[in-house]
């Protein structure tokens, strides 16, 4: 299973690419993998805001939906419109065209709390 | 608990959920792509978690027409129907099949989480000139589904597969009968435990491909065909679930018969019915609110997204007044509202 290098993790399957002040957020290729055939994702609004921890979007599958938690507190500053008629993205691409939305981080520091590659390798198992 | 076929599932990929206390599949290749083998090509599910009941003796017939709303002294050897056991308030304990395997034996085909009700239900009330045992741990079962399932069954049995629905065969030590919950052609194939390793994997070599409980409740639901518990409960009747047609009024008795009398002399308060989502929306699932003008009068039974149709579907208990085709409502998720209509049924119907 694909782990990049370059990203942190969320013990929740959520990723975060960081550049300057923002982070691009997405579900892991693990988390596609579990969730299966998405069928259904509802990223959040421009504007609002999230502590980190809180349920930013919504994904579903056919049988399940699935919360999707915002990794960093801050304001979405973007979101994956794609999405909205093509949710497979999230299966297909998930560390990029699958990804989410993009928030302006509140707190940098934040980003410390979250796991390396590594660390995330070791808990889904790889 | 486990069925005979469950290293059969872990060796194809299945994917295990709880269901009813069984460890049962849910997918393998995944929800959408087994429905589409079974509406195009041909799928098995293990369908063993269901329970069978045999009932035998001189009275036999006579018995099961005084605890079941279908006229069993009315089927013919050979053939099988869809029949409900009720409560005394009309309300549903079990939707089940049975099968007239001679004249005076029957076997019943019961939901898995319903084997040990029943038969306590049906223990209870024995007579004279009847013998009734569960057998549902000596067997499998299979569901062979789909418009390829005829080669299948070809393949399988070495003969052609009887084009009428409902017929019952008995090949071996096995029960065939023509039937199933997708609304495709196929077949429900009922054998010795031993022997379900076996048939699953002939039925594989065959053509088959594995299909799990998630694909089984998509395509059932596309056909609204109720799923008990969900949309069959012991508060709702029949009449209201729209079985009507199952229901035999002119047997002189059986349980639940007056409630239902009086419940469709006055007509049914509550109907259910099929939904479709008129505009882009999360897929439907049970229990969310249904409004009608603004006011919520119903949760969602079942709910999917339809595969074959591309939209969010559903059934609910509505007011039989707002319970026509074309009614719109409004189905809520996650507080936003989307709107629905009621539709007829069934929700998917293939091309002709």
């Amino acid at each position: 299973m694909n782990v990049p290098d370059n990203l942190r993790y969320a013990e929740s399957h959520e990723w975060i690419l960081v550049e300057g002040d923002t982070g691009t957020v997405g579900i892991t290729e693990h988390a596609q993998a579990e969730l299966t055939d998405i069928v259904f994702a509802e990223p959040p609004a421009v504007g609002k805001s999230f502590k980190a921890g809180d349920v930013a979007a919504v994904v579903e599958s056919v049988k399940a939906a699935s919360d999707i938690y915002s990794p960093v507190s801050g304001e979405i500053i973007a979101r994956n419109d794609a999405l909205e008629q093509t949710p497979a993205l999230l299966n297909t691409d998930p560390f990029g065209e699958g990804w989410i939305f993009k928030i302006r981080l509140a707190d940098p520091a934040e980003l410390s709390a979250l796991k390396d590659p590594a660390s995330y390798k070791a808990q889904i198992g790889e | 608990m486990r069925t005979p076929l469950f290293d059969s599932h872990l060796a194809a990929g299945g994917r295990i959920v709880d269901f009813a206390g069984w460890e049962m599949p849910v997918q393998y290749s995944g929800i959408l792509d087994e429905h589409k083998t079974v509406r195009e090509a041909a799928g098995v599910f293990d369908i063993s978690h269901m329970g069978e009941f045999f009932v035998s003796g001189p009275a036999c017939a006579g018995w099961l027409d005084s605890l079941l709303t279908n006229n069993a002294t009315a089927l013919a050897t050979g053939h099988a129907h869809y029949s409900l056991m009720l409560n005394e308030r009309g309300g549903v304990i079990d939707d089940l099949i049975v099968y007239r395997l001679d004249a005076e034996e029957f076997l019943l085909v019961v939901n898995a989480a319903k084997i040990d009700e029943d038969a306590a239900w049906m223990k209870s009330r024995l007579a004279e000139g009847v013998t009734f045992e569960n057998r549902s741990a000596d067997f499998g079962a299979l569901a062979v589904q789909g418009p390829r399932s005829g080669e299948i069954f070809e393949k399988l049995f070495g003969r052609s597969m009887p084009h009428e629905r409902n017929r019952v065969l008995e090949i071996g030590d096995g029960f065939i009968v023509t039937t199933g919950y997708t609304g495709e052609k196929g077949f429900e194939w009922i054998m010795p435990a031993a022997e379900a390793t076996s048939s699953w994997e002939r039925t594989l070599a065959a053509g088959a491909k594995p299909c799990g409980l998630g694909a089984r409740d998509t395509l059932r639901l596309e056909m609204c065909y109720p799923l008990n518990g969900s949309d069959l409960s012991p508060d709702h009747s029949p009449l209201e679930a729209g079985l009507g047609f199952f229901v035999d009024f002119s047997k002189p008795s059986f349980i639940g018969k007056e409630a239902l009398l009086t419940q469709k002399a006055a007509g049914p308060a509550r109907r259910l019915v099929a939904l479709k989502v008129v505009e882009k929306s999360p897929p439907i699932r049970p229990h969310y609110p249904v409004f009608l003008d603004g006011v919520q009068v119903a949760e969602t039974t079942s709910g999917a997204l339809s595969p074959s149709l591309g939209c969010g579907i559903a059934m609910a208990y509505l007011p039989a007044a707002a319970s026509k085709p074309g009614q719109e409502i409004e189905i809520e998720v996650r507080g936003k509202k989307f709107r629905a209509c009621v539709h007829k049924k069934p929700l998917y119907q293939k091309d002709p």
